[in-house]
């Protein structure tokens, strides 16, 4: 199993504006503080943790929407955390993302065609309403929906955009930052579902971000435990579950709601 | 998967379209009286006749078939000056605008987008540029370049850029902190192409709502400068200058004073209130 990413030493750190001083640079709040992980190619890896534990910014470093302090960030073994804008302009076709809150992540002002056609023509790669249709048949939406707004479909049915405008690219990787969390449980389950589905199709590796170690244990290979910037867990899910590393990882695990997620959800 | 597209057309949505329509037709009607001036106005609006000073309206006693709204103390016609007049309004009203708006818009978007220098820079010049008080400015500006039109448009746009440039840079930050940009970059998208093809369209009926404010504006402005004796030659009829004259006579005249008043009050309203109902039109998410 070769590792997609390797991540090493990895820090960032925002200025904290609110204590600015009158004179003189803002201090940093330090949000990574020296993560090393691998994340394995062609799997799943969940991502979880407390609310700002740091887990949407380690992602966003991840598809370069940050910039680290310093570190590595290695993917396929080229370091892109220093690469600059114009550089890594034809790797991100392979570091897709999709968003946790579907309705701001598509821009309301496209068509649903054009959101899905428009990557693909920048990369280089054709763009017409065609592909996006196909794009949207895998997703399991009806041609029609190519001409419709975002707001005209529902939650469930925008979120399948989202993942239809990331696989239409082909890519490597994506990232998938809570994005189930807006959606009410069956939607849930099915838009998970398919993103297993795509994923095991396309042989697509995965970070997935949750709060919800159940959603976690159904659906990832691998999972990394991150507390206020730190991995304090990492390993395949059966292990890490069985027998937890650290403190957080056991509370975390005693907090899963119970009834749990059924299995049928995902074997079909 | 239901349809969610048709819905019953809702209150809401006709007092909208009243809305946009009620403006929209005086607009037209503006812009006819414009263009075919010298088909539709009755007299010639210079034309003196001592003999038919202060003729009243039509529907008092003492008025003259072809004089609709009377005339002033010189004898010229109330009605063919006002459309004439409409004219001068129009034309300042639109070049006046659209320089000021399409100036003012690009330097919001870009301190909006870019932020760091380009922001600190712009929004310096816009904070200095606001701190002289806009009428000495604009008197200050029409005595140096000497009184007429050219100079009441350059007087308008380097007043009001800074209304476009402060708030289209606000609107475009609560853009450009939505999720669909950073979506726009994942799709590969560069900077410039994000900020014309993404925020662009999000930010444009602001832009549309501010750019017919701003034609409201502009015909106010050109009335107030004519009413000072700072737009083009006092003979020429422009609705400030007819309110001028008609304020001298408001006792036996009235009519000299109001209809152009009037028309100006109307034009003024029309042209808000079509921005603020194109705003809504334009969005998708209200419509
Ligand atoms: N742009 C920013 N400027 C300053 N601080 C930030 C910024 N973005 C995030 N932070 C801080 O970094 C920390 C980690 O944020 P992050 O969004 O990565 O957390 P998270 O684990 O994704 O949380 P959640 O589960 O609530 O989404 C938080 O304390 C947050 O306040
Ligand atoms: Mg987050």
């Amino acid at each position: 199993m070769t590792a997609l990413f390797s991540i090493r030493d990895l820090h960032l750190s925002f200025p904290d504006r609110g204590n600015k001083p009158l004179f003189g640079p803002a201090p940093r709040i330090e949000v990574l503080k020296g993560l090393t992980l691998d994340i394995p190619e062609g799997r799943i890896t969940g991502i979880v943790g407390e609310s700002g534990s740091g887990k949407s910014t380690f992602g966003r470093v991840l598809v370069r929407l940050l910039d680290p302090d310093s570190g590595q960030v290695l993917f396929d073994g080229k370091d892109i955390a220093t690469l600059d804008e114009e550089a890594i302009l034809p790797l991100r076709r392979d570091l897709q993302m999709i968003f946790q809150d579907p309705m701001s992540s598509l821009n309301p002002r496209h068509r649903v065609w054009r959101l899905i056609a428009q990557p693909l023509k920048r990369y280089g790669r054709g763009g017409t309403k065609a592909q996006a249709t196909e794009a949207l048949a895998r997703v399991g939406l009806p041609a029609a929906f190519a001409d419709r707004y975002p707001h005209q479909l529902s939650g469930g049915q925008r979120q399948r955009v989202g993942i239809a405008r990331a696989i239409a690219l082909e890519p490597r990787f994506i990232l998938a930052d809570e994005i189930v969390s807006g959606l009410d449980v069956s939607s849930q389950a099915q838009v998970l579902m398919l993103l297993k589905q795509l994923a095991e199709e396309m042989g697509l590796t995965v970070a997935f971000i949750s709060h919800d170690l159940s959603v976690i244990r159904h659906l990832c290979d691998n999972v990394v435990v991150l507390n206020h910037g730190e991995i304090v867990d990492a390993g395949p899910v059966a292990e890490v579950f069985e027998n937890p590393q650290s403190e957080v990882t056991r509370k975390l695990l005693s907090a899963i709601p119970l009834p749990e997620m059924d299995d049928d959800w995902f074997n079909d | 998967m239901a349809d969610v597209t048709a819905s019953p057309r809702s209150r809401a949505g006709q007092g909208l379209n009243l809305r946009l329509w009620l403006p929209l037709t005086w607009i037209v009607i503006l812009i006819c009286a414009a263009v075919f001036a010298p088909l539709v106005a009755p007299q010639d609006p210079l034309m003196q006749d001592l003999m038919m000073e202060r003729l009243p309206p039509f529907f008092m006693d003492g008025s003259e078939p072809g004089f609709w709204l009377g005339t002033d103390s010189l004898g010229r016609d109330v009605l063919s000056r006002m459309i004439y007049g409409a004219r001068i309004a129009l034309f300042v009203s639109v070049i006046a605008a659209t320089t000021t708006c399409l100036f003012g818009s690009a330097l919001g978007l870009l301190a909006g987008y870019y932020g760091g220098w380009w922001d600190r820079v712009i929004s310096r010049l816009v904070d200095i540029w606001m701190a002289f008080p806009p009428v000495l400015f604009a008197v200050l500006l029409v005595a140096v370049m000497g009184t007429g039109l050219t100079s009441v448009i350059a007087a308008i746009a380097l007043i009001d850029w800074t209304r476009f440039a402060r708030v289209i840079r606000a609107e475009t930050m609560v853009q450009a902190r939505m999720d669909y940009v950073d979506s726009a970059r994942i799709g590969g998208a560069r900077r410039l192409a994000t900020l014309v093809t993404e925020i662009l369209p999000n930010v444009l009926p602001t832009i549309i709502a501010l750019l017919m404010l701003e034609m409201g504006i502009a015909i106010i402005v050109e009335a107030i400068l004519s009413f000072v004796n700072l737009s083009i030659s006092s003979d020429d009829p422009t609705w400030g200058s007819m309110i001028a004259e008609g304020r001298g006579a408001i006792h036996f005249a009235w009519w000299v004073l109001l209809f152009p008043l009037i028309a100006l009050f109307f034009s003024v309203l029309s042209f808000s209130t079509l921005g603020e109902g194109l705003k809504k039109r334009f969005d998708p998410v209200l419509q």
